[in-house]
């Protein structure tokens, strides 16, 4: 079942003839999703990597059955690409740009909030549940099926997690990157709730960053739901100084809540595995298990 | 973005908000003459002189081998000058510099607000901010005013106020009034707060700001409401759209670094540890700086060199992460996953080459498509590279490098 992507997901890219979107289409295809066409205003009716191209991704949804879209449009036309989506009836947005101004991300949480779809982003990797469909720009070789489910703010450190889990002899059932901005469709209580009702998923990783109250909030929502699966977590940016932006505009430390260590004091005590170190997420998972399983 | 108190009150005095109005000098001599303009304009004596750098805490702040604040009230144009002859040219200390300071190469000479009227003078907080949990923007306000709002939040937190905008409708009328209320504001002061809050709201909206602080908002002994500082933090992510904010940033308040690293369209930022780090990612970039702490060294800089990183980057990274005399190992990690590890490798070995003899040891940890290759490639190079695939092996050589054993 896993969540968000699967076989059946009918794919579209809005920004597909441009370059990023091109080639990460090219290698969603290779890799076995199932895209059924991308959109470019003013290029309807064209055919591009032998899909169609439409004008709007309404005409998408109606002529191709779209419904997961994966944006790779510039940032200052991408809060209006994804409300497009959203007014189209795409079920599952995802927004790999970089760069949104937050002025532009207010409206559009309002937005999504009030139709019935789910936006991941922006500024993330994508999803991919592995073996089914990889909607984003993932490596999906590192990916290898199982039974973990992974969350994570940033790209590499996603790879290196499930990397490391499959080294560990696990698997992935999906991989959502939630974005590393200060304002995602996506907060990490929503992704991890998916995770903990699928029953495709017997444990989590959760991976956060410095900057804003996502993580926490999602510790308190798993202890209060009885702390059903196994989770473990890491916090990037221990070592971080205040006020200074670490490439991620959401990470920033302002306040105590922001820093690394109140957030896994929190975690550890909603009854999360928290590693220090990121070299451990797949051995502290092992052992969880193991534990689990004596 | 951060600017300048000035710069700030530019753009709030741009969209309407009432400030306190000063000249910018860069001499003793303008501040002479900025003084006398204001009081020329204003028909008081007193200014106040206010060096401008990027760091708050300037009153309490003083100037190395002076006994000079970086804040101060000259009663007359001769004594502005004297106070701007101590700052300009100074380093100022305060405590969000560290002890290094900072260089003062300007002074705001500002109107003196503080005059005696019908009322007493009185000091609100007030800032406008995004809240990440509610993806709103809040405007925090606090009868405190100008004082250290992290110290009126930890030990009186009742008297702090949070009013929410919701981003459908915007700032409504009540809520600048339900504002101006609980500062407790009547009468004409009423009126102004009310206009001045909706202004603020307006300007920061249009602004297309990360963060407006001002502190203190000062009402007159004659009833006026006024922003006497301002700290303004623009969204980078805007700044396409406003080219004249974008003229204002002042690279002489930055790392030398940090501004070379941009021009290479590198995510640089300097830090104060031994071991240099070169990343592919944000994420893993701040994972990486953490295992260094954990093997024993601290961490010199944060550098994500994006999604292709290539020969150039990697040379370019060197060479930045290398200006930086307190680095004695560097280790670059890189998740290659439409980068092929190879690829990187061979331009490691290139940059290396091309720099020349790199003093301290390098370890590459190259991890992800091509790996094997990679790792093959950086052992038979014959330089003083050491490599790894796994994290857990980067970290351990880390840990060898810092201890001086490789």
């Amino acid at each position: 079942m896993s969540v968000l992507v699967d076989k059946n997901s009918k794919v579209i890219v809005q920004g597909f003839t441009g370059s990023e979107g091109s080639f990460h289409a090219q290698q969603m295809i290779e890799y076995g999703t199932n895209v059924v066409g991308g959109v470019t205003p003013g290029k309807g009716g064209q055919s591009h990597l032998d899909r169609p191209v439409f004008n709007t991704v309404k005409d998408a949804v109606e002529k191709a059955g779209a419904n997961v879209s994966i944006i790779f449009v510039p940032p200052p036309f991408a809060a209006d690409a994804i409300m497009e989506s959203a007014d189209a009836g795409i079920k599952v947005i995802i927004c790999i740009t970089e760069g949104i101004p937050v002025k532009d991300m207010i409206p559009v949480k309002e937005y999504v909030k009030s139709r019935n779809c789910v936006l991941i982003g922006p500024n993330c990797p994508g999803v991919i549940t592995p073996g089914q469909a990889k909607v984003g720009i993932m490596p999906g070789f590192v990916f290898k099926q199982g039974r973990i489910g992974i969350i994570s703010k940033s790209g590499t450190l996603t790879y290196e997690a499930a990397d490391q889990i499959v080294k560990a002899g696990l698997g992935v059932s999906t991989a959502i990157g939630i974005g590393g901005d200060p304002i995602i469709g996506t907060p990490t209580k929503d992704a991890v709730e998916m995770l903990m009702n699928d029953p495709e998923t017997d444990a989590i990783v959760m991976i956060g960053e410095i900057g804003g109250s996502y993580e926490a909030d999602a510790a308190r929502w798993i202890k209060a739901n009885g702390n059903k699966k196994p989770v473990v977590g890491f916090i990037a940016g221990q070592t971080a100084p205040a006020g200074r932006r670490m490439g991620h505009a959401g990470a920033i430390v302002g306040g105590h809540d922001d820093t690394a260590s109140a957030k896994m004091k929190i975690m550890a005590e909603c009854g999360l595995h928290v590693v220090e170190s990121p070299a451990d997420i797949g051995s502290k998972m092992l052992e969880v298990l193991g534990s689990k399983a004596n | 973005m951060n600017i300048h108190e000035y710069q700030a009150k530019q753009i709030l005095k741009s969209f309407g908000v009432a400030v306190q109005e000063g000249i910018v000098a860069t001499t003793a001599d303008e501040a002479h003459s900025a003084a006398l303009k204001l009081k020329e304009q204003y028909g008081s004596d007193f200014v106040v002189i206010k060096a401008q750098i990027h760091a708050g805490g300037r009153g309490k702040g003083s100037i190395i081998g002076k006994e000079q604040r970086g804040v101060a009230v000259a009663k007359n144009a001769d004594k502005a000058k004297e106070i701007a002859s101590n700052l300009i040219g100074g380093t100022l200390v305060t405590i969000q510099t560290g002890p290094k300071g900072k260089l003062v190469s300007k002074v705001l000479v500002a109107q003196d607000v503080y005059y005696p009227g019908s009322s007493e003078p009185k000091e609100y907080y007030m800032s406008v901010m995004l809240d990440r949990s509610q993806s709103k923007n809040i405007i925090v306000y606090s009868t405190e005013g100008g004082m250290d709002i992290e110290h009126v939040a930890e030990h009186t937190p009742h008297l702090i106020h949070k009013e929410t905008i919701d981003p459908k409708v915007g700032l409504q009328a009540f809520q600048a009034r339900k504002i101006a209320f609980n500062l407790g504001c009547e009468g004409e002061a009423f009126k102004q707060m009310v206009k001045f809050v909706t202004a603020l709201y307006t300007a920061y909206d249009k602004a297309d700001a990360a963060m407006f602080e001002i502190n203190p908002v000062l009402k007159t002994s004659d009833d006026k409401i006024i922003a006497v500082d301002g700290k303004v933090d623009i969204d980078d992510n805007a700044l396409y759209r406003h080219a004249d904010y974008m003229a204002m940033r002042d690279t002489a308040e930055e790392d030398p670094t940090e501004v070379e690293a941009k021009e290479f369209n590198l995510n640089y930022v300097k830090l104060d540890g031994n071991v240099g780090c070169m990343v592919n990612g944000a994420g893993l970039a701040m994972a990486t700086m953490d295992i260094i702490k954990l093997s024993g060294g601290d961490p010199a800089n944060f550098l994500d060199v994006g999604g292709s990183a290539n020969a150039t980057t990697v040379e370019a990274g060197f060479r930045i992460i290398l200006k930086d005399p307190n680095v004695k190992a560097i280790l670059i990690n890189i998740f290659g996953g439409i980068v092929r590890c190879d690829r990187v490798a061979q331009g490691v070995v290139d940059a290396y080459k091309s720099i020349g003899n790199i003093p301290v040891p390098i370890i590459v940890r190259l991890q992800g498509t091509n790996a094997e290759a990679a790792k093959k490639l950086i052992d038979e190079s014959g330089l003083k590279v050491y490599s790894a695939i796994v994290l857990k092996e980067a970290a351990e050589l880390v840990q060898k490098a810092v201890a001086g054993n490789i």
